[in-house]
């Protein structure tokens, strides 16, 4: 039984004038415990692939499965993390922590104390009675995580959490969800934009096609995880290789179209380096 | 508190300064009908055992119509704003009712209410309503999507999105139409009690106008400038508490 799912799933968002195909029969599937990047360029259907597996968005086609069960809204083990992180500036870093479990009917007491559990895991404590809007990007970002930890969720999906980070909170930022899924063991799903963060984070990286949106490649990684892989060949071999697959796919090359759903741009082959 | 501190010492130099002008203005104008703060302050003071009394009821009348305007508006203007299919379908009584002066329905309002408390807080309340619905609306509609897709991703009901979103998003906003309100809801509350009944500081102005004893109109006009005053400081303090996370946040 996978954590997740997906299979022939076909969205179209029904715009002013025409329709956008965002995803197209895309199939793809979570392990139980398995941590997975998603990767492919901007306007792919990333983020509606997403919603699709929170429960949030219907598909017009195909079918969503969550822990074997098919999916009809939101499910209460799946926590979703937002690219804004999704935190209400009016509640303190407490509430924000406990919103999950009081929105799911858990007693103020009793979602208080698990909140405060989940601060403490991220590093967030002495914060606990501030507001969001004191908290730096980075610190932002690990309330966004304690609440997911709060929801005790066997199944995180997030969208880009970390892209509005600067280059070393994000390093930092990367070492607590690897550390979090480490320890939690739960099956989670990572939308970015950075290539070397898909290989540190996924043990299997997919890598998207131009919308509407399908899986083009995967990248198997089971050295993700690995003491000090970060720093090692094989890492950066890894990343070469996603590169590579992204150019395939015209996400690197230079003045594509990312939302062109004629996929012409497969002989480049052109490493043009840096982040999508 | 160093700020209560800091905002005493900034009300009493603007105090210091109006007083001045007016000081100034009333020798230039020299007529009776522009008494000197020499004349009027004690005069206020004097009057003040008459002036109060009225000053209750006046008080008594805002904030009796600003609650049940406010009561009324909030709910309607958020869900307004959060529901496009009720929005369709009232957005254009709104707006072709908002425009219109709802004071010009005064004298509706008092053939059919008499003279007493009831057409001053309806009518009042009627303007604060107009204010606060089309504030209401608005600011349920900027509500950032992202707050509520994150809410509703984590099992929230249509009636937690507005407990623990809409409602907080929008208190800044109506609070700004509320203090806005204050103005308004005085200026009505002056003429109507000036134009209908026997009571009120509306009704002590134009009574001491009529009977050409204009320090006592001053007094009573102090008094409603008061009352304005300590409306919209009341209406800053309990802002100040309910929206603590703005004030942090910068």
């Amino acid at each position: 039984m996978n954590a997740l799912e997906l299979t022939g799933v076909t969205l179209t968002y029904e715009g002013s004038g025409r329709g956008v195909r965002a995803l197209d029969a895309l199939v793809m599937s979570v392990e139980q415990g398995e941590p997975v990047s998603v990767i492919g360029p901007s306007g792919c259907g990333k983020s509606t692939m997403l919603l699709v597996s929170a429960g949030l968005l219907t598909p017009d086609e195909g079918e969503v499965l969550a822990a074997g069960r098919r999916l009809t809204g939101v499910r209460r083990e799946t926590a979703l993390i937002l690219q804004d992180y999704g935190l209400l500036p009016w509640k303190t870093v407490w509430d924000n922590a406990a919103l999950g479990l009081r929105v799911r009917g858990a007693s103020r007491k009793e979602a208080g104390e698990v909140a405060l559990g989940a601060l403490e895991r991220v590093g967030l404590l002495e914060f606990a009675r501030a507001y969001p809007g004191e908290l730096s990007g980075g610190m932002r970002q690990r309330l966004a995580l304690a609440r997911a930890v709060a929801l005790d969720a066997d199944l995180l999906l997030m969208d880009e959490p970390l892209s509005a980070l600067d280059a070393l909170t994000r390093e930092d930022l990367q070492d607590v969800l690897l550390d979090l899924w480490r320890r939690r063991g739960h099956a989670q799903v990572l939308v970015t934009h950075s290539i070397e963060e898909a290989v540190y984070l996924g043990r299997r990286v997919l890598v998207m096609s131009p919308r509407p949106g399908r899986i083009a490649a995967v990248v198997e990684n089971a050295e993700m995880g690995e003491a000090g892989f970060r720093s090692s060949a094989l890492f950066h071999e890894r990343c070469v290789w996603l590169r590579s697959l992204l150019a395939g796919e015209g996400a690197l090359h230079p003045g594509a179209s990312a939302g062109d759903s004629d996929v012409t741009y497969a002989e480049s082959t052109a490493s043009t380096g840096g982040v999508v | 508190m160093n700020g209560l501190s800091r905002r005493l010492a900034g009300y009493l130099g603007a105090t210091a300064a109006l007083l001045a002008g007016w000081f100034a203005l009333s020798a230039l104008i020299d007529s009776p009908a522009l008494p000197s703060p020499v004349v009027a302050l004690p005069e206020f003071v004097s009057q003040a055992s008459a002036l109060l009394p009225e000053a209750g009821v006046s008080l008594w009348r805002v904030v009796a119509a600003m609650a049940w305007g406010t009561a009324l508006a909030v709910p309607l203007g958020l869900g307004l704003g959060r529901s496009a299919r009720a929005d369709a379908i009232f957005a254009p009584i709104v707006f072709l009712t908002y425009p219109v002066p709802k004071v010009v329905f005064l004298p509706v309002f008092l053939v059919l209410l008499g003279l007493g408390d009831a057409p001053k807080i309806a009518l009042i309340g009627f303007i604060v309503f107009f204010q606060v619905l089309v504030t209401a609306r608005d600011a349920a509609k900027a509500v950032p999507e992202a707050s509520v897709l994150s809410v509703r991703s984590l099992g929230a009901s249509r009636m937690d999105i507005a407990r623990y979103v809409v409602v907080p998003a929008a208190m800044p906003d109506i609070f700004t139409a509320l203090r806005i309100g204050t103005g308004t809801a005085i200026a009505v509350l002056f003429l109507a009690e000036s134009i209908a009944g026997t009571d009120g500081l509306g009704w002590y102005i134009v009574d001491a106008w009529g009977r050409i004893d204009y320090p006592a109109m001053f007094a009573g006009i102090i008094a409603m400038a008061l009352l304005g005053v300590v409306l919209y400081e009341a209406l800053d303090a309990v802002e100040a508490r309910v929206t603590r996370w703005r004030r942090l946040s910068r």
